[in-house]
């Protein structure tokens, strides 16, 4: 999708995630007493596409992620989640001065997940997680890790509970459908001849291919991947590739990533940010990024005076971009959605 | 005016012997994450102790009561302590880097033995021990016109809030200032760690439970020279009372410990003093539990931040 | 130093890495780090016998002042006596058998620490036992109600001087049980520490206590009455307190059974104080009276009355509600409910990033769990028929978690067999009344360090695709406060 290249001197055309973004964070920050872990971030995720969060170690991109995910409450900013065509920015508008956490009309529903617990982000807003040390619920095999993750879906076809305990037609049809899915996604991650192992019993690797599979399970718009692809092997890692590809591909989730192997970032990603510092560094294609002066000063680290001219430069690119995106609130070019 | 200070002065002598209980509870908890059920009969176990040795000391003809007090306070601290020793190496060390619950189980457990070995070996009936420090400092005069009463600061508060006052400050510093003190605070930080930099952690947790004994036992003593009656279920109350103090301080918190058992103390003298006798543990509970749900990690524990 | 055999079978089936990282995290558990063992100097018989000595000399610091010296109240103060026989048998007593133990369990000691014999101890301990229960755990199961069904026709038969005894012992044993797996329920499954279970049985018994008290209501409409009644006093406490951590819940658990039972013991207008609540009616037999009369069942029947027949009712009630409780408990580990809590227990983080909505999960966890606590508290006031705030102290609470934790946390079995053995054995001590909480204490502490994962230790999972394997419990999380 989205590969062209982004020259400072002549901004082009704008960027499919500026156009029909799924995900939007506006001045985001986030201090911890007197830290500050992300200090004004505002980037857009695509819809349909895998956007990498990349950045030196500290640069707060898990905070990002803890912020849109809910589990931490951001100082400031307005984190935007739209589900079906853009919401117009009017629509935004008038659901922030409402002070209600969500809306609904018949361009879609739009999340202000800043205002929403964790557990209805995942369950309203339709973002699901993953984690940077696994959280799997190592006592449960494989399988019943995979129900937990559509309780939601089961717990109402039970009724809430009343249902299932007198067993009832409808939610033994809603199990069977559950299980179904669990075996799915359990094909695809390669995990269904160990279905009835506990989960901590499998290696690492299967460990992260079973957190993405839960995570799948919940349905999600958005899936946010936390250090997919650490601690694993070579092959390991091209086979996470082809199954975030084909989540992309088959389901239309839009994938946002945390991730330290460039190979990855490079090969997949329709769509990098740069943090470094709690701050956006750079932000654009692949391509773009790679060759960006304050990006590679940041990895690399150089003079003060040559950060900061870099960051001049990439702030001036962003906000030029970011404005673009604004002012062009266009249709949505994406049809693919819930799968 | 009168009655509210004297309130007061009862309030504190009775948290300062929560407090040095608490300190138990909060530094074991601070460095093995356990609650120590046991800690509570520790407590009963050095107040009988001390009981004893008191016989003793008259029987044999000792008559100064300073010296008297300070041998007291010595060997009810030494063999008190042996026995937080022993309860850690039989209950708990076994148990080290187990589940949470089977160590709590085991303290359980051991907290019935205890009751019930000195229910067995010393008998069930209280055992009352006349007032052996009498007279105080008067502070207010009491008048009878206006319905005044006497505020009496008795010698037997100052020694305990004295004593309290001096411990808490030589144990702040041991943990502070010495090569122990650091283990400790290691091994609360990272056990597994501490070890692979040549810590002792067996012995440090060892200490931990011996420090604790140790202050359970003066707090015994000056339960015993206070109340003048100890029975072999003491231990509960105080021990549930103490524990309250803990969490309500912040748990792992030495300072907060002692705050915690002024609170509790305090409370309890409160609400007996002017609303009900019966209803004062209702109270310290119910404002333990308002106190953590709004401040979750008590009055000096270092809030929690959730790792995601 | 990390013996397979103790990891278990569970990994049989796993990878070989799963299986290495396994046995360095079990290895991790085990013993000090090498540095701190002191070399083997002396022989072994030296060694025993100075270790023995050491035993003997810490027991005689313990005893000293508890055995050796006696404080009895006498005319005029206190009195002292000394009954250094006694303490020097004891102290004999602690060396000899300190030797033996080490004679018999630690052997030479190795380098590891632990003895061969040790370690065989350690590998036969392990999950083996708990493997044949778990794959016979549905034979186990009916064979357990087919004997609990005939128990008391069993005793009517057999022993017909004592069978009112031996039914009370069953409506006992029975009653933990029930307590047991509704606690279960909430330390089990939902992995939260509630410390203060008794209250939400004594809110179930003074519930109908005095229900028959002021509205003279009859046992079968009280009892969902009362399991309601404490299921809305689970809710009431558990809807500030679930937020906090495993340890403070723990704490404020136990508060709330103390201040629960200060209330009934100081309420006196309502609740009778601390002389109770007497005159609760028996259950009905639909609508029939079981006492003397031709009117009531037995005359009806045409048999003689016979109180033990009263006592084989209560029986039957108490083994319905706890198969009620059973079933429930079964049913709802198989439903997304049961799986949530189960879920909670092991990440509760993970639960909140998959939509589940923890407070409310486990709000139902602790409200299921006072209910049936509820149930029984109204059973115990029937069966009783009368109570007062005795009954419900902390060592009750402590008394069903350590029927939880020993049988196995989440396992319906364990708590049987953790029942039977602790309730059935510590009535059988009833001639060592002295003695017998010293060892029923005592009991707990060996049990745990014999078995920390408790009798039962393994996991059955609720959904199974292919084939059911237990999970062994090692790889099980325990709740709050990790």
């Amino acid at each position: 999708m989205a590969a062209e290249t982004l020259t400072a001197a002549e901004p082009a055309a704008p960027h499919g995630w500026d156009l029909d973004p799924v995900l939007t964070v506006e001045h985001l920050t986030m201090r911890f007493g007197g830290l500050v872990a992300v200090d004004d971030l505002s980037f857009n995720v695509g819809r349909g596409d895998i956007t990498a969060l990349i950045g030196p170690n500290g640069a707060g991109k898990t905070t990002v992620f803890n912020c849109v995910t809910g589990f931490y409450k951001p100082t400031e900013g307005r984190i935007i989640m739209r589900h079906g065509k853009s919401a117009s920015e009017d629509a935004i508008r008038r659901l922030t001065e409402t002070g209600e956490p969500w809306s609904e009309s018949e361009d879609g529903a739009i999340f202000l997940l800043e205002r929403m617990p964790d557990f209805r982000i995942c369950k309203d807003a339709r973002v699901a997680r993953t984690f940077q040390n696994i959280r799997l619920f190592g006592g449960m095999t494989v399988l019943e890790n995979l129900l937990v993750a559509q309780h939601n879906v089961l717990m109402a076809a039970s009724n809430f509970t009343i249902g299932g305990i007198l067993n009832l037609p409808g939610f033994r049809a809603a199990r069977q459908a559950a299980i179904d899915k669990a075996v799915y996604w359990l094909e695809h991650t390669r995990l269904l001849e160990r279905a009835d192992v506990p989960a901590a019993g499998l290696p690492y690797g299967a460990q992260r291919r079973l957190e993405i599979a839960r995570a799948m399970c919940t349905e999600p718009h958005l899936l946010c991947l936390d250090e997919p692809a650490a601690g694993l092997n070579p092959r390991e890692t091209s086979e996470l590739n082809e199954l975030l590809e084909y989540i992309r591909g088959e389901h239309g989730t839009s994938v946002l990533l945390i991730e330290h192997d460039m190979g990855v970032v490079m090969e997949i990603s329709d769509h990098v940010v740069v943090l470094d510092y709690g701050e956006k560094i750079s932000d654009g294609s692949a391509e773009h990024v790679r060759n960006d002066p304050s990006v590679i000063a940041a990895y690399l680290g150089v003079e003060d005076e040559e950060v900061e001219a870099a960051e001049a430069a990439a702030r001036a690119a962003a906000s030029a971009a970011a404005a673009k995106g604004r002012a062009e609130n266009g249709p949505a070019e994406n049809g693919k959605d819930t799968p | 005016m009168e009655y509210f200070v004297q309130q007061l002065i009862n309030g504190v002598t009775l948290g300062s012997i929560y407090g040095l209980i608490a300190i138990g509870y909060t530094m074991v908890y601070g460095i093995i994450g356990m609650i120590n059920f046991a800690h509570g009969d520790i407590f009963m176990v050095g107040a009988f102790i001390a009981l004893t040795v008191f016989l003793i000391m008259l029987a044999i003809g000792v008559t100064a009561l300073p010296l008297i007090l300070l041998i007291v306070l010595i060997v009810a601290m030494l063999f008190t302590s042996v026995w937080g020793w022993a309860v850690e190496r039989i209950a708990y060390r076994p148990l080290r880097g187990s589940f949470r619950l089977a160590p709590l189980i085991t303290a359980i457990g051991m907290s019935i033995a205890l009751q019930n070995f000195v229910q067995l070996t010393q008998g069930a009936r209280v055992k009352p021990l006349p007032p052996q420090i009498q007279g105080g400092v008067t502070l207010m005069q009491g008048d009878a016109e206006t319905g005044a009463i006497v505020v009496q600061l008795s010698y037997m508060q100052i020694i305990i809030i004295v004593t309290t006052v001096v411990l808490m400050t030589a144990f702040s510093l041991l943990i502070a200032k010495t090569e122990l003190g650091r283990a400790q605070r290691a091994c609360e930080q990272d056990p597994k760690m501490a070890s692979l930099l040549g810590v002792n952690v067996d012995r440090t947790i060892s200490l931990t439970f011996v420090m604790g004994a140790a202050l359970a036992a003066v707090a015994g003593v000056m339960f015993l020279l206070y109340y003048g009656v100890i029975d072999f279920y003491i231990g509960f109350l105080a021990g549930v009372k103490a524990f309250t103090a803990a969490v309500l301080g912040g748990i792992g918190s030495l300072p907060g410990a002692m705050l915690g058992g002024l609170a509790i103390g305090l409370i309890e003298t409160f609400w007996s003093g002017y609303f009900s006798v019966e209803y004062k543990d209702v109270a310290a509970f119910s404002i333990l539990a308002i106190t953590l749900i709004f401040l979750p990690s008590g009055l000096l524990g270092k809030p929690e931040v959730e790792k995601v | 130093m990390a013996d397979i055999d103790k990891v278990g079978s569970a990994e049989e089936h796993q990878a070989p890495g799963a299986l290495v990282e396994w046995e360095q995290r079990v290895a991790g558990y085990q013993g000090e780090p090498p540095f701190v063992q002191e070399p083997e100097r002396d022989s072994a018989i030296v060694a025993a016998l100075k270790d023995a000595a050491i035993a003997a000399g810490i027991a005689a610091a313990l005893f000293l002042f508890f055995i050796g010296f006696r404080t009895d109240i006498d005319f005029g103060g206190l009195e002292l006596t000394t009954r250094w026989q006694a303490f020097a048998i004891s102290v004999i007593a602690v060396f000899f058998g300190r030797l033996l133990f080490r004679v018999l369990f630690w052997g030479p000691r190795q380098r590891g620490g632990r003895s061969l014999a040790a370690r065989a101890m350690a590998s036969r301990a392990g999950t083996p036992l708990s493997e044949r229960f778990s794959r016979h755990s549905g034979l186990f199961g009916s064979f357990a109600l087919a004997a609990a069904v005939l128990y008391p026709v069993i005793i009517l038969l057999a022993f017909p001087l004592k069978d009112k005894q031996f039914i009370d012992l069953g409506i006992l044993v029975l009653t933990y049980i029930m307590l047991g797996w509704g606690l279960n329920i909430v330390v089990g499954l939902a992995g939260l520490l509630d410390l203060g279970y008794v209250a939400f049985y004594a809110v179930g018994a003074y519930s109908f206590a005095l229900f028959a008290q002021y509205f003279e209501v009859g046992f079968w409409f009280a009892l969902p009455v009362a399991g309601l009644l404490a299921a809305f006093w689970g809710i009431i406490l558990g809807f500030p307190v679930l937020r906090l951590r495993g340890d403070y819940l723990a704490i404020v658990t136990l508060a709330f059974g103390e201040i629960i039972r200060v209330v009934l013991l100081n309420w006196y207008t309502f609740t009778g104080g601390p002389d109770g609540i007497s005159g609760i009616p028996d259950p009905t037999f639909f609508g029939l009276e079981f006492a003397r009369g031709d009117d009531n069942l037995p005359g009806l029947l045409g048999i003689k009355y016979d109180s033990a027949y009263k006592q084989a009712y209560f029986f039957y009630i108490i083994l319905a509600l706890a198969m009620v409780t059973n079933f429930v408990t079964m049913r709802l580990r198989r439903l997304p409910l049961g799986r949530a809590w189960e879920a909670l227990r092991e990440d509760e983080i993970a639960c909140r990033s998959l939509g589940i909505n923890t407070v409310n999960t486990k709000l139902t966890a602790f409200a299921i769990g006072a209910m049936f606590g509820g149930f029984a508290g109204s059973f115990f006031a029937t069966r009783q028929g009368f109570i007062s705030p005795e009954s419900f102290t902390f060592i009750e609470s402590a008394l069903i978690l350590a029927i939880v934790v020993l049988g196995g946390l989440g396992s319906q079995v364990g708590v049987v067999i953790a029942s039977i053995v602790m309730i059935g054995g510590f009535e059988l001590f009833r001639d060592l009344a002295e003695y017998r909480m010293l060892i029923f204490g005592l009991l707990m502490v060996i049990i745990m360090v014999w078995r920390p994962r408790g009798l039962i230790a393994t996991r059955d999972p609720s959904a199974v695709l292919k084939e059911r394997k237990s999970i062994s419990a090692d790889m099980v999380a325990q709740g709050e406060g990790h």
